[in-house]
């Protein structure tokens, strides 16, 4: 006979594990990973697995090495923080520079605050905007979409949202012809071939990824829901008082914002616990992106959006509770 | 018909209902019988029996120890052997009378006829007759909790009892007592549910049933269709929707205020269908609580059943005749497996809230591997109470003692539901119940100090 | 050389201005505080343990003086510094300093992995607090060592520490200020501050089991049974036997170690006695304790009191 076992309540656990989690959003990411592998071919394959391959081999340095603990990579997180970065790419970066994007967002964005569930901003953003910032000129060359063979080869283009910008530096609303109409965004065949980057380019893979994360109960909709209504009202404004602003509906389909929307923004560590919270979140994210993609010198403002609000979100649990039970008058 | 169920939070854990359709057996009569002299909350009862006497089942052996105390009866006949300190469910050396079981003799003043009497066809019954027969026959609530019935029945002068809600939900994964109490004495339910609208003078009474007990809800439909005073709310099903406060929110759309609030501040005594039972029995058959309906139940026991238990019998006892311990590690519960207590050793008696034994075997009987907290939330969204269980953990673990009163810990029902739902396996309830205990402390301690204060202006 | 001139000038009229803005504020913002206090507070350990019952090292210096000016220093002791400390305190406001005896935690348990078989398994959060809620935790005994370590977390001065062998905390004489937060930290109340006693001996009942004899002993080797065989042959009436558990008096325990060879279990204990021939069990059992402390014995020849300041320095130091 084995032992009689005592612990305190409850004694029951629920069917969900970290794991379940991590690769629940992998799971939902194949979808728009297949469709960037039929757009950009071989580029977006080496710089994904070079993404991947680099992140979870700096986890595993860092915790055995430098931190001497048991390495996590069976948690997946290494996994969705390198898939997630190698998205935020362009499909032409060459190998050392996503490298060293993987090392920021590792070292740097996660492992020295201490590993899973202490960084305060979203690791794969770190990394991303550490590349942005210190190698502008390659980071933001975006490779057509069809160069199946190519990698860093591949001839460039403008993306719908450098359109935009030049419509409103030259406050030319003619300009915004060229931007691809809604439909082209969603499927993300783009008539110009002008695309952006790895994971951005089909927004309906991405709204397919967020249908399987609320069907697996691993998001809720608040913060998607919130930024996508958020920047489309606000660009909806704008386009109403000056049709150099482009067509809300193109905005929210164009460039990183579904990406952001649905993965980036709404990463369990640096986003708000309560329900209220995220909300408050996502409208801020969804405002600041707007500001920044028309009045911002970046094109795009999505991942600077996000990462702002990561420094609020502590703010933001200290101050939105979530209602008590009772605090509610009884109704008489 | 849309379902009812409480607002905020809530886990669905996996049903496990292995008894649901067993009837009830009555279990052996015990060879000794232990009677642990604090089995409801408040001051422990006070023996009225010494070394020797003889006592025969429903004989009175120990009285109320205090205003918030209930009395203990026999449930056997026999010999008290000694009075000792014996191991109760909380896992410490408690004081218990012990009787070595000799027959099966009753008192005579125990109505053992099956005939079903009417709360109509005795109108001799007050309201005090019914709260004093309640309170001599050592009611105390049959859920888990165990308070003393008369206390919820006369509730504090400043508030107004508006309906009698019957908790019929028994959401605890495993347990099916009360699903076979509902259906094998309906009608017993249905008088002591008129009793207690009686003791407290409502004319409204609800029961509470959860939705995975669809013949439970038929049979009392059927047998209250004629009475408009009564009415059989069905509930989504929810964990811990067997919760005072959450069962109140579900029946009739109100929310507790945060402690010291209790139900009746909003118009409503709760009590358990096994109370409901009890009252019946200890009003009109004159029987005092002294056997309970218990399930003895887990997914490797091979003969999982119901029985009909006198009080005092032990775990060890109904185990073994339900095919002993599976082999390997197991966790032995005092209740179910989300608020359960989980016992060291199996010589612990069955008492007045004992509503389950539940074995968890293998597997089952080990918490997972803690990870870091993801900050994922979830628990937030679990919690019933609207609280963050990621927090007050954090804040418990650290002794942040006055942050941790500010953010309403003292709120806590401890259901396990954020503990339940956590991916990372993180011990929260385990700590929030450390912090939690700490701040009760020293609201009580502070209270304490105010009232000496103000009895010292005083003077 | 204009640019250097202005940079200068700039600078030094915000120097200038922010002197000026603090120099006011100081003044008309001050808070009068007795400046013994401070004095005091120099003295004082600065640990801020509250093991004086204060809330910190300031608060005591305060109580202090406040007591100084009542007129009595009784019933104020920083354990940390002990006698040594209030003897400075007292000289610097004045005053005799009110006796007291330098106090050592003890661990009252020696329910070993060995000598206290585990009954059953603890899954859980692995704090004492917590394993205490469910019961009796792993061994049948109810008031033994949990041996999560909850009184190590809390010790400030690193004085205490489990044992893995043993499972069981250890206490460094020599560390030990005697602060009590050990003591409040154990939920099972197993540490208790004694007198340390003559050259650092002493003799106490190293069991708090209140079980009866027989219950105790299943449950663990070397449990007080609560047999009275020790009361019976103290001299001294310093034993007394209280709910099947012995305890031994400090204030009038004389170290005669009658006790000690008396026990049937082996549950009273004398420390940093010298080593006479190899004796029973138990008795080789007790020197582990007493290792740690073994070279503070040889050295420490001289008074108690002295060996107290010196620890004090150490843990100033």
């Amino acid at each position: 006979m084995g032992k009689l076992v005592v612990s305190l309540s409850p004694h029951a656990h629920g069917t969900d594990t970290v794991e379940r989690n991590m690769f629940g959003v992998v799971i939902a990411l194949i979808p728009a990973l297949l469709v960037s592998f039929l757009y950009f071919g071989l580029g977006s394959v080496v710089v994904c697995l070079t993404s991947v391959a680099a992140c979870m081999f700096f986890e595993w340095a860092i915790s055995k090495y430098m931190l001497s603990q048991e390495p996590s990579l069976t948690d997946g997180s290494a996994i969705v923080t390198g898939l997630l970065l190698g998205m935020n790419l362009p499909s032409n970066l060459p190998l050392w520079i996503i490298i060293i994007g993987a090392l920021v967002a590792i070292g740097v964005g996660k492992m020295s605050f201490g590993g899973l569930g202490h960084n305060p901003f979203n690791p794969a953003l770190v990394g991303r905007c550490f590349l942005l910032v210190s190698f502008p000129a390659q980071m933001t060359s975006w490779p057509l979409i069809g160069q199946l063979g190519k990698y860093s080869d591949a001839v460039t283009g403008a993306t719908p949202l450098s359109i935009m910008k030049t419509a409103i530096k030259t406050n030319d609303p003619s300009v915004l012809n060229s931007v691809p109409d809604a439909l082209h965004l969603l499927l993300g065949n783009n008539p110009t071939g002008g695309a952006g980057t790895i994971g951005e380019v089909c927004a309906l893979a991405l709204i397919l990824g967020l249908c399987f994360m609320l069907w697996r109960k691993i998001i809720t909709w608040h913060i998607p829901v919130a930024i996508i209504a958020t920047v489309f009202v606000f660009s909806g404004l704008l386009h109403l008082a000056n049709p150099v602003y482009a067509n809300p509906l193109t905005v929210i389909l164009s460039g990183g914002l579904m990406l952001g929307a649905i993965f980036m923004a709404t990463d369990y560590v640096t986003s708000p616990m309560t329900h209220k919270g995220q909300i408050i979140y996502g409208v801020c994210i969804g405002f600041l992106t707007v500001v920044i993609r028309n009045w911002g010198s970046y094109p795009e403002g999505m991942s600077f959006a996000i990462l702002i609000m990561n420094g609020f979100t502590p703010l933001i649990n200290y101050y939105v509770k979530p209602k008590r039970f009772g605090e509610v008058p009884a109704k008489k | 018909m849309k379902l009812h169920t409480f607002r905020i939070g809530g886990v669905h854990p996996d049903d496990h209902k292995l008894t649901a359709e067993i009837p009830t057996k009555k279990a052996e009569l015990p060879k000794k019988a232990i009677f642990p002299l604090s089995q409801h909350i408040g001051a422990p009862a006070k023996p009225v029996v010494k070394r020797g006497d003889k006592v025969k089942v429903g004989t009175l052996i120990a009285e109320a120890g205090g205003f918030v105390s209930a009395p203990i009866f026999s449930s056997v006949s026999g010999t008290v052997e000694k009075i000792d300190n014996v191991i109760d469910a909380t896992g410490y050396l408690k004081p218990a009378i012990i009787v070595n079981v000799d027959g099966d003799e009753w008192e005579e003043s125990i109505d053992r006829s099956d005939k079903l009497e009417t709360v109509e066809s005795h109108p001799e019954l007050t309201p005090e007759e019914i709260i004093s027969r309640v309170k001599n026959a050592g009611v105390t609530g049959m859920g888990g909790a165990g308070f003393p019935t008369f206390i919820k029945l006369t509730p504090p002068p400043t508030t107004k009892a508006e309906c009698v809600i019957i908790n019929g939900v028994e959401c605890e994964p495993y347990i099916t007592a009360d699903y076979r109490l509902m259906l094998e004495h309906t009608d017993e339910i249905i008088q002591g549910l008129y009793l207690l609208m009686k003791a407290v003078k409502v004319e409204k009474g609800y029961i509470g049933i959860e939705d995975n007990k669809p013949k439970a809800i038929e049979i009392f439909e059927q047998k209250t269709a004629g009475d408009p005073r009564i009415e059989i709310v069905p509930l989504k099903k929810k964990y811990p929707q067997g919760g005072e406060k959450q069962l109140v929110d579900a029946v009739i759309n109100r929310q507790v205020p945060a402690p010291p609030a209790i139900p009746v501040n909003v118009g409503a005594i709760v009590q358990n269908v096994g109370t409901a039972f009890a009252v019946y029995q200890a009003v009109m058959k004159n029987k005092p609580l002294f056997e309970r309906y218990t399930t003895v139940t887990g997914l490797q026991v091979k003969n999982p059943g119901n029985f009909l238990v006198r009080m005092g019998t032990t775990f060890g006892q109904l185990i073994d005749y339900c095919g002993g311990l599976p082999e390997g590690d197991n966790k032995v519960l005092a209740g179910g497996p989300m608020m359960g207590k989980s016992v060291a050793s199996l010589d612990v008696p069955v008492c007045k809230g004992t509503n389950s034994i539940t074995v968890l075997t293998g597997a089952d009987a080990h918490r997972k591997k803690v990870q870091n907290c993801i900050r994922c939330g979830k628990c937030v969204s679990a919690c019933p109470m609207g609280l963050e269980p990621y927090l007050l953990a954090t804040l418990s673990a650290a002794q942040e003692w006055e942050r941790l009163e500010s953010e309403d810990v003292t709120s806590c029902i401890s259901c396990g539901s954020c503990q339940f739902t956590c991916p990372a396996h993180r011990p929260l309830l385990d700590n929030i119940t450390f912090g939690k205990g700490h701040v009760m402390g020293i609201i009580k301690a502070r209270i304490a100090k105010a009232k000496a204060e103000a009895a010292k202006a005083k003077a | 050389m204009n640019f250097i001139l202005s940079a200068v000038l700039v600078l030094g009229a915000i120097g200038l201005i922010a002197a000026v803005v603090l120099y006011a504020c100081s003044k008309k913002f001050a808070v009068y505080e007795d400046p013994r206090i401070g004095q005091v507070q120099e003295v004082l350990p600065g640990a801020n343990c509250g093991g004086c019952g204060f809330a910190g090292c300031a608060d005591m210096a305060g109580a202090l003086v406040k007591a100084c000016d009542g007129g009595s220093l009784e019933g104020l002791l920083c354990p940390v510094g002990g006698q040594a400390v209030m003897d400075q305190v007292a000289d610097l406001l004045g005053m005799a300093a009110a006796n007291s005896e330098p106090l050592v935690a003890v661990v009252r348990c020696y329910g070993t992995c060995e000598l206290r078989p585990r009954v059953a398994e603890y899954d859980g959060l692995m704090t004492c607090s917590a394993v205490n809620a469910t019961g009796r935790g792993e061994t049948g005994c109810g008031y033994g060592c949990l041996g999560c370590g909850d009184c190590v977390s809390a010790c400030n001065f690193d004085a205490i520490k489990m044992n893995p062998e043993t499972g069981l905390p250890e206490v460094d004489e020599d560390k030990c200020t005697s602060c009590g937060a050990c003591v409040k930290a154990c939920p099972r109340h197993i540490i208790e501050l004694r007198k340390k006693g003559p050259k650092n001996r002493r003799v106490y009942v190293r069991c708090v089991n209140k079980d009866k004899g027989a219950v105790a002993r299943k449950n663990c080797k070397v449990a007080c049974i609560g047999c009275g065989k020790c009361e019976k042959v103290c001299k001294f009436d310093a034993i007394t036997i209280e709910n099947n558990l012995s305890y031994i008096d400090p204030n009038k325990c004389r170290l005669c170690t009658k006790c000690v060879d008396e026990c049937p279990t082996g549950a009273i204990v004398k420390v940093n006695f010298p080593v006479r021939k190899p004796k029973p069990a138990p008795a080789a059992e007790e020197a582990k304790p007493a290792t740690a402390t073994a070279t503070a014995q040889t050295t420490a020849k001289e008074e108690p009191k002295t060996v107290n300041s010196n620890d004090k320095e150490e843990a100033k130091a």
